[in-house]
């Protein structure tokens, strides 16, 4: 709702255009889970401890929580919800479940955000590169190992 | 958080007029650390002015004096893989990597770097004590759980830590901080920035409120053959800093022409001594020279309940990290590889 404290706002999220009115306060994450409804995003720790709310905006993965919805104005943003092509799975999708990479998956969404941003950068050329890059996302069930072996698969160097 | 206004500039002096002087507006950049502080009641503010869009601020330039100029803007992570970053001042991008998360290094800027706060976990306990976020309330680290604390150049007031990595590359380096505020524009050499606690803790560096970054200066020599940075923490990832070392030697015919040595996670701001980088000079690169300035670094040093460990394991990081640093192929951003 328009009100005098508001700022209108508009972001692309997974390719669907949103104008809102956001408070200046509210975070980009509860913005994406309250506001738009788009729930694959978790909140785990708020404070950017966690890595369960990383989402890919402009290109980069950030985390959502430590940022304001009106700092993203004119912004293109994926979350989980935008990776699938239709029925199909991103390959990293496909390859969590084929490397049971997940238990709880609280942190699955994040944790394949955060791939597909580190993938992008293309800076981690081996497993240790990738563990590294990928320590800002923290998976309490310890699917860690799971989880690099599908990094590494989609990454195209997989190697039991 | 509190309620606040917000706006957005694009010119570093619209920011200073936001600003206005008043300590209610705050700045924000990347956010990673200001809209954490303000999640939990630490910072108030009653306007938050984003200066993201000001692109005089965002660019690397090169300097006549041989130096680089990095925006105040940029964010860490471009600044850690940038070219010029990595062939010219590696330190400074190892230095980088080794801190927060990739995502949180795509966020946070140069600027932001500087200006975050202390992770003492009482400074983040609004329910305890804490001189630098409550002045006068008193200090619940010095009798609580110190793990974490400061060793050098604390006072009774506060034994926070400065919990940067890329700031103790850049104290290294003898960078250099240009600042714009309402009453012009001054620089202030890396090591008068940040402030020890003494009587103010509440008062982390020596920016005056309504003074912005702009920009930070990188000096010519960039130690780029000997370097190393090497961080101890409780995990290999993630974590900040017990202890970190950034060490850049110039080394001519096997003897040292001067050594730089910084220390991160041991005091509340970047830690230097001039006479252990003195002692250095004209010695050979040895084990029994390092132990000798990692001796006088840490003469005057002060343990508390947890953290008196810190002492004996700064002084085997500096031994480590300067042989480390005589081949920079064998570092790594964390803990390994074991020499």
């Amino acid at each position: 709702m328009k009100t005098e404290a508001t700022h209108s706002t508009s972001l692309i999220v997974n390719e669907a255009a949103y104008n809102l009115e956001l408070l200046p306060w509210v975070s980009l994450l509860d913005v994406l889970r309250d506001e738009i409804k788009l729930t694959g995003t978790k909140k785990g720790c708020d404070h950017g401890q966690c890595g369960a709310c990383t989402i890919i905006v402009d290109g980069k993965r950030i985390l959502s929580c430590l940022t304001l919805g009106v700092m993203k104005n004119g912004s293109e943003i994926t979350t989980i919800e935008g990776i699938a092509n239709g029925e199909k799975l991103h390959p990293l999708q496909q390859a969590f479940i084929e490397h049971d990479a997940f238990q709880c998956g609280y942190c699955t969404p994040g944790q394949i955000c955060s791939a597909i941003g580190m993938l992008n950068e293309a800076k981690a050329k081996t497993r240790e590169d990738v563990q590294e890059l990928m320590s800002g996302n923290l998976c309490r069930c310890g699917a860690s190992k799971g989880i690099i072996n599908a990094i590494m698969e989609v990454k195209g160097d997989y190697h039991e | 958080m509190n309620n606040f206004s917000y706006t957005k500039v694009s010119t570093t002096d619209q920011a200073i007029s936001q600003i206005d002087g008043d300590i209610r507006n705050k700045i924000v950049a990347g956010g990673t650390n200001l809209n954490d502080l303000l999640k939990y009641f630490i910072t108030k503010a009653d306007k938050l002015v984003d200066i993201n869009p000001i692109a005089e601020n965002n660019s690397i330039i090169r300097l006549e004096t041989g130096g680089v100029r990095i925006g105040a803007l940029h964010t860490n992570a471009d600044m850690a893989y940038d070219p010029i970053i990595e062939e010219r001042y590696p330190l400074l991008s190892k230095a980088i990597l080794a801190g927060a998360s990739a995502q949180i290094r795509n966020m946070a800027t140069n600027g932001g770097n500087l200006m975050q706060r202390t992770r003492c976990y009482y400074f983040y306990d609004i329910t305890t004590p804490c001189n630098k976020r409550d002045p006068g309330s008193g200090c619940a680290a010095i009798t609580g759980y110190n793990r974490i604390h400061a060793i050098l150049g604390q006072s009774e007031n506060c034994i926070a830590v400065f919990p940067s990595d890329m700031c103790v590359a850049l104290a290294a380096l003898n960078a250099a901080v240009n600042i714009k505020g309402p009453e012009g524009e001054r620089v202030l050499a890396f090591a008068e920035f940040h402030r020890l606690s003494g009587d103010t803790p509440h008062i982390d560096n020596n920016l005056k409120h309504g003074e912005i970054i702009t920009s930070i200066d990188l000096p010519a020599k960039g130690f780029e053959k000997n370097y190393s940075y090497l961080k101890l923490r409780d995990r290999s990832s993630y974590s900040f800093a017990l202890v970190s070392v950034a060490t850049g030697l110039d080394i001519e015919n096997g003897i040292i022409k001067e050594a730089r040595i910084a220390l991160g996670g041991v005091a509340h701001k970047p830690w230097r001594s001039t006479e252990a980088e003195d002692f250095l000079k004209a010695k050979e690169p040895t084990r029994i020279n390092f132990s000798e300035a990692a001796a006088i670094i840490l003469k005057d040093a002060k343990g508390y309940e947890h953290n008196s460990f810190k002492i004996e394991l700064a002084k085997r990081a500096i031994v480590r990290n300067c042989l480390m640093a005589l081949n920079p192929e064998s570092q790594r951003p964390g803990a390994k590889p074991s020499l």
